[in-house]
């Protein structure tokens, strides 16, 4: 059993605060990725839980015991870092069993575990190689058979795949996802690729400017963003958003056309929609044409809507030309409503 | 211009300034080594090996290097890892640790000298202090031990610090990320130390150790002001007979000598903390 608990983890750098009281908890065996840009926090909150940083205040416990305070060997932690760090004057095999070694595990425990992580990650092979006769793709390999051999509770990756070209990435994504669901253990995954995200959380902690602005599964992080910032962050194309203003209590007009939405003191709230939410027809929102983008399976219309850009995503069948005029109907029950001041879902 | 040709042109100043003032002089050393009145001989050698001094004067050499490089490349490694740690002033620290570097070796054993000396800081305290009733004379010829000792602290302290430049050069070129994962993966800083530090840092400890041990070897100046003859060295030895015995000849042998075993120490160095090219960072 290893829940992961932070309270009121902050850290503050200088005059700088990286991380605002983040407050999140990770069940047993649940795979947690930290979502976020460069800069919001995620790799700092990671190293806090890794012991490699200190928090300037709250509290962290793995497994129901506090280990702010204990250095990182002592965590019952393992982890993967961004650029491998598989040591250069160790063999493979002694890389995978540093850790074991560490523990001074009889020799016989040290090899059955590291053949099988090497097994697992089909690195059998290797294993008398050094890093510098290894691949980007290999290294990778040894680092997660390295943390893999811990049999630890806890695995931490930081931004594991980032190094790796596109095809050998995805390779590796669906492996990983294998693997660790196997490993039963519980997995914080930290990476600025909402599609690595997507594809691997159990639940995604979407992050910015050091706050946790949502923490849900994949797709509720998706249809039910609960800031314009995860609505605008997470999808390619992101969400389109659109100005409301009021019509009546609980009606507001969007581009030409009214719907049925929140009740709100405000004069004007925030429309937003998925580009693939939306259907051309005869009524909806007023939509100039500005550029066409065939992709195959669907096509991508960038609009002009009440002067801002607009993405939609049409059934490839549709013909549109650029400067034609469009009205695009969206799909009630996906309709989003954002508060413009506090930039929260209503 | 041929491309090809460039390097070598421009290698040319380098190379012929290399061959008129070290090889030529070199070889003219060495010839004389193996000559005596026109002749080709061994003779120069034998009369060096014949020497009653020879065999000491290879000992002090050899048991001073022995005594005074292990002690300096554990200071060395200390220091360095202190510096490396560092995070405010480190430059600072840098410097002052450096500034015996500065000092050439005979300033450097006329300091120490000060200190042992019969009117020395040393005795000046000891006396102020009531432990000595009179001035000892600690670098008398009977005091062979106390001559070593001075000898062997002056050079630790004139010479520590060149080892801790180039091993904190070393240290910076280490990854912090392989000292996170070998915390992260259970090593204390001693065993991160011992399985991290150490192996990564074999460059450099072979550039530091073979610099100091060659160094060693040399060793002239320091004991000449405080050992005068009475601890022997190799290069003493050399001056000795090319000034006081006007025999150049030997002179030349014993520079061949010193050669000789500092290319042998060389070798053993590279030998033996040889990094595997696949090993490297």
């Amino acid at each position: 059993m290893a829940e992961i608990a932070i309270k009121q983890v902050a850290k503050r750098f200088g005059s700088f605060t990286a991380l605002h009281s983040i407050d999140l908890t990770i069940a047993d065996q649940e795979f947690m990725v930290l979502l976020g840009a460069s800069g919001c926090g995620k790799t700092t909150l990671l190293r806090i839980v890794a012991g490699l940083e200190t928090p300037s205040q709250g509290e962290v416990w793995i497994g129901g015991r506090r280990v702010d305070h204990l250095p990182p060997r002592e965590r019952g932690i393992a982890m993967v870092f961004q650029n491998y760090a598989v040591f250069p004057h160790l063999t493979v095999f002694e890389n995978i069993a540093f850790g074991l070694r560490m523990k001074k595990l009889p020799q016989q425990e040290v090899e059955g575990r590291v053949n099988r992580t090497a097994e697992l990650m089909h690195i059998e092979q290797l294993l008398k190689r050094y890093s510098g006769q290894l691949s980007g793709g290999q290294r990778q390999r040894v680092a997660v058979a390295r943390a893999l051999a811990m049999e630890p509770d806890v695995i931490l990756m930081d931004e594991p795949l980032s190094n790796l070209d596109a095809l050998l990435r995805l390779e590796m994504r669906a492996e990983l996802k294998g693997v660790l669901a196997a490993s039963k253990t519980t997995t914080i995954y930290v990476t600025h690729d909402q599609v690595e995200a997507m594809s691997l959380a159990d639940r995604i902690a979407v992050m910015h400017q050091g706050h946790i602005v949502q923490a849900a599964s994949p797709v509720e992080v998706y249809r039910n963003p609960a800031a314009r910032f995860v609505g605008s962050f997470i999808g390619n194309p992101p969400m389109n958003f659109i100005p409301a203003a009021k019509a009546a209590d609980g009606s507001w007009t969007v581009a030409g056309l009214t719907l049925p939405g929140p009740k709100s003191d405000k004069q004007t709230i925030e429309f937003a929609i998925r580009p693939e939410d939306v259907d051309a027809g005869t009524e909806g929102l007023h939509a100039t044409v500005r550029v066409v983008e065939p992709l195959g399976p669907h096509t991508l219309v960038t609009c002009d809507v009440e002067g801002g850009l607009f993405r939609a995503i049409l059934e490839s069948n549709v013909t549109v030309a650029v400067g034609d005029h469009l009205r695009l109907l969206p799909k009630p029950d996906r309709i989003r409503w954002f508060d413009p001041e506090t930039t929260n879902a209503l | 211009m041929h491309g090809k040709a460039l390097p070598y042109l421009l290698l040319t100043p380098a190379t012929l300034f290399l061959c008129v003032f070290f090889l030529f002089p070199f070889a003219l050393v060495a010839f004389e080594a193996f000559t005596r009145d026109g002749g080709f001989t061994l003779d120069n050698f034998r009369t060096m090996a014949g020497s009653w001094k020879f065999p000491v004067t290879v000992r002090n050499t050899l048991l001073l290097s022995a005594v005074v490089v292990p002690i300096q490349l554990v200071m060395a490694l200390l220091m360095a890892t202190m510096v490396s740690r560092l995070e405010t002033g480190r430059s600072a620290a840098l410097y002052i640790f450096a500034i015996p570097l500065g000092i050439s070796d005979l300033a450097a054993g006329l300091i120490w000298l000060a200190i042992f000396d019969q009117s020395g800081f040393l005795n000046t305290l000891l006396s102020n202090l009531g432990v000595i009733d009179r001035p000892v004379m600690f670098l008398g010829y009977q005091s062979k031990l106390t001559i070593f000792i001075a000898v062997a602290l002056a050079e630790i302290w004139r010479a520590t610090a060149i080892m801790m430049v180039i091993l904190v050069a070393g240290m910076g070129l280490i990854p912090r990320e392989y000292y996170e994962a070998a915390e992260v993966f259970g090593a204390s800083p001693w065993k991160r130390f011992i399985k991290i530090t150490l192996p990564l840092l074999r460059p450099s400890l072979q550039t530091a150790i073979i610099l100091r041990v060659i160094l060693a070897f040399e060793v002239f100046a320091v004991v000449a002001a405080l050992g005068g003859t009475n601890l022997p060295v190799l290069m003493g030895e050399t001056y000795n007979w090319q000034f006081t015995l006007q025999d150049r000849n030997v002179a030349a042998a014993m520079a061949l000598f010193i050669l000789a075993i500092s290319i042998g120490f060389t070798l053993f160095f590279l030998r033996v903390l040889r990094v595997p090219k696949e090993a490297r960072i």
